[in-house]
């Protein structure tokens, strides 16, 4: 395999890195403050993606349809959080785990009513299509390009918030010690709301970005939520750093695996058989990874230990 | 809505016109498993639609559809299929659109000496030693349509291809449907994951490959993502594939990233003959949206029952079975007849995506094979 | 304890009754359904041990139910075939035999149970839940692209394999087999929670500390309860397999180990019968609300929601009272 092609696959694990941690920030947000599971959070991101190809549909407006894909994301998240999850916070996970089961049924057959059970189409604006060439003679999508930047602007932007702001004190502040903070007088359901409404539009938007060179059709916020709570996991569970390290993680391992184990496997067994075996194995290499970082660091990279 | 009674409804509503007769009255119960909730739902319907239709039109009230979702679940699917036998008393069953959940109910059906025709589904494993002669396949064999596209890439010179499906028994036997009748070298074969959805890593080994031609079979969502992001990465490699890419369901969401590509299938809606023709403008008529080729599937195999009904009874089922055996009907495809292993033998299309207006379609450019059945069919002992 | 009792012995007269009128009745999908109803209150039953006395939310039990399915599938296509499992070292035969498949399915299970558990009780919390998901997933992806026994497509059996002096095709023979096992299995879960293990189970649910100090290690107990629910889940996934007659990948997906939980939370945590009543509830409205509309999901999940809500401690919490049998 030659550098470029290398350097090439590793940019695109970049890319899913990246995409992955837009997901996860706010799952790993909404448990860090609220202590919730959230397993809705997958379909926010279909809600996003839904709620962009409706109005670049309308429009025509890429722009207009990622406003929007956050919009109706924040609203959807907002609302279930009034309606549903603030009733959860006391309870174990086991009950969170039921309830935000129940909302994924709620939501994708809600939306397979609205919409249909045929696939959208959303797609890549032209200002953004087509392959770029990078140095070293890379020909790279500069859509893709474009997702890794909105991904670590993104990163960077949530690290600023959680730092630098008056709503990153009180979500910091939420983690270490919710009595403490109540007793200061933050409105404490408001701040739940906000951060749960936040969470969810990162997710809106992460479909609407990853929806316009994939499939929007029902369902598709599944796989995407059990990616991110590995993610989540891997990192340590709450901490936005490890979100970002273990999204990254999990996009290099993901994509590499892919393609260096059937090569791998190509040197002591034919061709067919390696690339069967090889990609048997690189589908359960995250899960691997997951597992083998949990049995050596129990709580995550970048976990409180409890 | 509930779909029992609009199966009923549109069974009663159609009133004889009077040319109609059963050979002598007997009823034919069918019960209808296909995929209508959760992903998928938009095939089972579009089969389920065009079965209903060529129903409808026939007047034939001897006809009792029961129609039930399998939720894409095997379990769900033989649960409804013991319900059906065991408590609804079908006769003939039909409407399951993935072959991992007819190898779920197909064989017990048949060994409980039902009926069963295939409205999509047509895995190697029913067509050669585990055919069965209750058992019909008025689609295809699955090893057709790459068979096809085989044989198209090598009718184009093609002479270095690159090769890729996902990673389950279906996806395997299209790499070997394709390599049968495609004569050249391979450039790269590859099995992704099954419902991947992000294709950047196969298509940068596709562009480093240096092949001359891509042929992929990855159905549903895993398709929209492939092409889109294929023609967003700027590889112009000619791509080639089986028709459920390129179906009229799901072309919508693929949009401009389809035009021009070359795909294989046994229908197409501009095929020329009177039963075509009176299908797509009917179907159009009828649900408002054009036909897709399993909504053809679907309007087959109905007229393919309903001709066996004209000639035997049911309960007789030598010469019930004879009478399916025969393919006496008006085929939206045209020629149509069945293998010695009950699966078709017919033509299959090339079609090339284009664009009528604001809506995508496809048109058919050539034949890729003519009076094709399937390399399973010696195997068959019946 | 009493309204629970009469509880309980209401659901036994239902799982004796249903199923003896509708085959006076004539009406064998009934039975059928029944007996699915049965097989998913077993898995219920295995997890409920880990999850409902030992506090361990496995999100992977489907795990446990796959490998007892594929230990059915495996062994009875060979069987079928005439073509042994292997030749060397020594010939392994197939088997259509009901109790040896079930045997292999305790002990396969058991043993993945035992290596799942030993790896994954070194985390607990949210942590557990994930680590469960992930061996998990890892058996679903591996069956999915391990095409020797069928991959994706799954594996058929023409005919139910067969148990002495039964005939298992008949649906309430067969239904009789799997309630017998219901029982049985019952029967063990409450003796065993009554047990000096059980009680230091659940002691060390609420304060892992306390037994520890008393010189009994957590992780053992829990190891041995993790493993134990592991081989309930895969008879059960064994007996689920033979009543489709069919098994494949899905019988390891994630959703399942979700619905096995949901069994639970229906019927109530740690109550002896709440996987019962559980199983029964969920396949009864899986039945009536499919037949209602194309959108059933949309109520279920409504449901499930109202449950998690307003009927803590599931239905029987509803119908007897708050106290818990097991603590």
């Amino acid at each position: 395999m030659s550098p470029i092609l290398l350097a090439e696959q590793v940019l695109n694990g970049l890319q899913l890195g990246v995409m992955l941690f837009v997901m996860a920030a706010g799952l790993t947000l909404v448990f860090g403050v609220m202590g919730l599971i959230n397993l809705a959070h997958g379909s926010l991101f279909m809600v996003g993606a839904f709620a962009a190809a409706a109005v670049a549909g309308a429009t025509g407006s890429f722009l207009l349809a990622l406003v929007a894909a956050l919009a109706a994301a924040a609203a959807a998240g907002a609302l279930i959080e009034v309606l549903v999850i603030r009733r959860l916070y006391d309870r174990d996970h086991l009950d969170q785990v039921l309830a935000t089961f129940a909302l994924i049924l709620i939501f994708s057959e809600g939306t397979r009513w609205i919409f249909g059970s045929f696939p959208l189409y959303l797609n890549v604006p032209d200002y953004l299509s087509g392959p770029v060439t990078l140095p070293g003679g890379i020909q790279y999508p500069l859509y893709r390009l474009t997702l890794i930047a909105i991904g670590l602007a993104i990163a960077g932007g949530l690290f600023a918030l959680i730092s630098k702001t008056r709503l990153g004190i009180q979500i910091r502040a939420g983690e270490n010690d919710r009595e403490m903070i109540a007793a200061l007088g933050v409105d404490i359901s408001k701040l739940y709301t906000i951060v749960f409404a936040l969470g969810a539009a990162l997710a809106g938007l992460a479909g609407a970005l990853v929806g316009a060179i994939q499939s929007v059709q029902v369902g598709m916020g599944e796989p995407v939520l059990i990616v991110a709570f590995v993610v989540i996991v891997i990192g340590g569970i709450g901490s936005i750093k490890g979100a970002l390290v273990g999204a990254i993680l999990v996009g290099l391992t993901d994509t590499l695996g892919g393609v260096l184990l059937p090569e791998l496997f190509k040197l002591f067994m034919d061709n067919s058989t390696a690339s069967s075996a090889g990609s048997a194995l690189a589908s359960m290499l995250i899960y691997i990874l997951m597992a083998g970082v949990l049995i050596w660091k129990p709580t995550g990279l970048f976990g409180a230990s409890t | 809505m509930k779909l029992r009674s609009l199966a009923l409804v549109a069974a009663l509503s159609a009133l004889a016109s009077g040319a109609y007769a059963d050979s002598d009255g007997a009823k034919v119960k069918v019960g209808m498993i296909t995929t209508l909730s959760g992903g998928g739902a938009s095939l089972g319907i579009d089969a389920r639609d065009g079965f209903m239709l060529a129903v409808k039109q026939s007047g034939n009230e001897n006809i009792e559809v029961v129609i039930e979702d399998d939720q894409r679940k095997p379990d769900i699917a033989v649960q409804v299929a013991d319900k059906m036998i065991q408590s609804e008393k079908v006769d003939v069953m039909t409407g399951l659109i993935f072959s991992n959940l007819a190898m779920a109910v197909v064989p017990s059906a048949v060994a409980q000496g039902k009926f069963y025709l295939s409205v999509n589904a047509g895995p190697s494993a029913l067509a050669g030693k585990g055919c069965n002669p209750n058992y019909f396949s008025v689609a295809y064999q699955n090893d057709n349509l790459h068979e096809a596209a085989g044989a198209y890439a090598k009718e184009a010179g093609y002479k270095k291809s690159f090769i890729l499906a996902p990673n389950y028994p279906a996806g395997v036997d299209s790499l070997t449907g394709y390599k049968r009748f495609y004569q050249g070298d391979l450039a790269g074969e590859l099995l992704t994951k099954l419902g991947q959805t992000d294709y950047a890593s196969e298509i940068a080994q596709i562009r480093a490959s240096g092949a001359d031609s891509v042929f992929f079979f990855l159905p549903g969502g895993m398709g929209i993502s492939f092409l889109k992001q294929y023609a967003d990465s700027g590889v112009d490699i000619p791509v080639v594939g089986p028709a459920f890419s390129f179906d009229q369901g799901i072309l919508q969401a693929v949009g401009d990233a389809a035009l021009g590509v070359v795909n294989t299938s046994q229908w197409g809606k501009d095929l020329d003959n009177a039963a075509n023709a009176a299908f797509v403008e009917t179907f159009q008529a009828e649900y408002d949206r054009l036909p897709s080729l399993y909504a053809a599937q679907g309007f087959d195999t109905a007229n393919l029952l309903l001709s066996a009904m004209d000639k035997a009874s049911v309960t007789d089922a030598d010469a019930f079975r004879a009478a399916l055996k025969a393919a006496d009907f008006p085929s939206v495809r045209g020629k149509f007849k069945f293998n010695t292993n009950n699966h078709p033998i017919q033509n299959i299309y090339v079609r090339e995506v284009i664009k009528e207006g604001d809506v995508y379609t496809n048109k058919i450019i050539g034949t890729a094979l003519e009076d094709h059945g399937d390399a399973y069919a010696a195997e068959c002992k019946m | 304890m009493k309204a629970e009792r009469i509880v309980n012995t209401s659901v036994v007269a239902a799982l004796v009754l249903f199923p003896l009128w509708a085959w006076m009745t004539d009406a064998p999908f009934l039975i059928t359904l029944a007996t699915k109803a049965v097989i998913f209150a077993l898995a219920g039953v295995g997890l409920n041990i880990a999850l409902g006395i030992g506090g361990l939310v496995s999100l992977g039990h489907a795990a446990f139910f796959g490998l007892g399915g594929y230990a059915m599938g495996i062994l009875a296509s060979h069987a079928q075939a005439y073509d042994p499992i292997f030749n060397a070292p020594f010939v392994l035969e197939g088997t259509k035999s009901m109790p040896v498949i079930w045997l292999v399915a305790i002990i396969s299970s058991g043993l993945a149970a035992l290596a799942i558990g030993a790896l994954s009780l070194r985390t607990s919390g949210v942590y557990f839940i994930m680590i469960t998901l992930a061996f998990g997933q890892m058996l679903y992806y591996f069956s999915i692209s391990w095409p020797a026994y069928g991959g994706e497509d799954g594996l058929s059996i023409y005919v139910r394999n067969s148990f002495p002096g039964m005939n298992t095709l008949d649906p309430i023979q067969y239904y009789v087999i799997c309630v017998a096992l219901l029982f049985a299995v019952l029967l063990f879960t409450s003796r065993l929670a009554r047990a000096p293990f059980g009680l230091a189970l659940g002691a060390a649910r609420q304060s892992p500390l306390r037994v520890k100090t008393v010189g009994i290690s957590p992780y053992k107990l829990q190891l041995v309860a993790f493993t134990i629910s592991g081989m309930i889940t895969g008879l059960a996934g064994a007996l689920f397999a033979d009543l489709n007659r069919f098994v494949s990948p899905t019988m390891f997906s994630w959703q399942l180990s979700g619905e096995i939980i949901v069994f639970i939370l229906i019927g109530g945590t740690a109550r002896l019968f709440g996987p019962v009543v559980g199983a029964i509830v969920f396949v009864l409205l899986e039945h009536l609300l499919g037949g209602l509309s194309e959108y059933w999901h949309i109520y279920l999940g409504l449901l499930l929601l109202l449950i998690v809500l307003f009927a803590r401690g599931g239905l029987i919490g509803l119908l007897a009272g708050k106290e818990r049998s097991h603590d």
